[in-house]
């Protein structure tokens, strides 16, 4: 059975490449090489695997797993200029695809040996463009 | 590797009529979709793409000419148009939106550049509650 839990958190990002020039970055980025930031309301999908629990019903405790979105992700990345607070952002480009990435990366390790199994990390960065991660 | 997915809307009009069947068959089935008239949807239309993050740019597609492709190949056509008189394939097929997700999905993939990321799926929404999607390698059997 899968098990979606969603939160979200709001943060600016600038989409650039130092060796590339302006228009090579607006080329590549569109609007987002735009190097003074912008932000963006993130909508995080975090889905688990799992069976439910024969006495609680549960796959896993809804609130336990709010905690570590929390710890591991919203406090560390809302309201924050990804590029400059929040690493591996300071060296690598805080694209969709590389925030779906990282976040798994941060829940991996909490959610290892819990009764979900993390299934896949979906990152809206508007609702007209998101990314999935399944761990490969 | 990632998927990423980009969504787009298109509005146009259809009438669902299938001419070997007669009008009470045709009303039966299809409903007031069947009005000969037409109607019209604001269709929604998610491209899925999966590939490599590429390691400097941080990207697994170029949003930027993926958009230029889906306008070229699909929502230029679409959008604002009668399906069944104004897009060619509809002719002689049935534009519901099974037919209009294997269409899109088919137009593109004869567009799609070599070494682009996988076209994974398309998923059209005709409204909030009808959805329909089909795998980027699906053969279009419709015809």
């Amino acid at each position: 059975m899968l098990i979606t839990r969603k939160v979200e958190f709001s943060a600016s990002h600038v989409c650039a490449l130092p060796r590339l020039t302006a228009e090579e970055n607006r080329r590549l980025y569109g609007e987002a090489a735009n190097p003074h930031g912008h932000g963006h309301n993130y909508v995080i999908e975090v889905t688990l695997d799992g069976q439910p629990d024969p006495v609680t019903g549960m796959v896993i405790d809804l609130k336990e797993l709010k905690e570590i979105l929390n710890r591991e992700v919203v406090d560390p990345m809302d309201h924050r200029l990804l590029n400059r607070e929040v690493p591996p952002f300071d060296r690598v480009v805080p694209t969709v695809e590389n925030l779906a990435i990282e976040i798994w990366r941060r829940l991996e390790a909490p959610l290892s040996g819990g009764p979900g199994r993390l299934h896949r990390v979906r990152v809206y960065e508007t609702p007209d463009l998101f990314a999935d991660y399944f761990g490969e | 590797m990632v998927r990423v997915t980009r969504r787009y809307a298109f509005a146009a009009s259809h009438r669902l009529h299938a001419p070997q069947l007669g009008p009470e068959e045709n009303q039966r089935i299809y409903g007031k979709c069947n009005n000969p008239f037409g109607h019209g949807h604001n269709y929604v239309l998610e491209v899925s793409v999966r590939g490599p993050v590429d390691v400097e740019t941080g990207r697994a597609v170029d949003l930027t000419l993926l958009d230029q492709l889906v306008q070229r190949v699909v929502l230029e056509p679409f959008d604002h148009r009668h399906l069944n008189t104004q897009v060619a394939e509809f002719a002689s097929l049935v534009p519901t939106t099974e037919n209009v997700a294997l269409v899109a999905e088919r137009r593109l993939r004869e567009q799609w550049p070599a070494g682009w990321p996988r076209l994974e799926k398309i998923r059209i929404a005709e409204t909030e509650r009808n959805i329909f999607e089909v795998d980027g390698c699906s053969q279009n059997e419709s015809r």
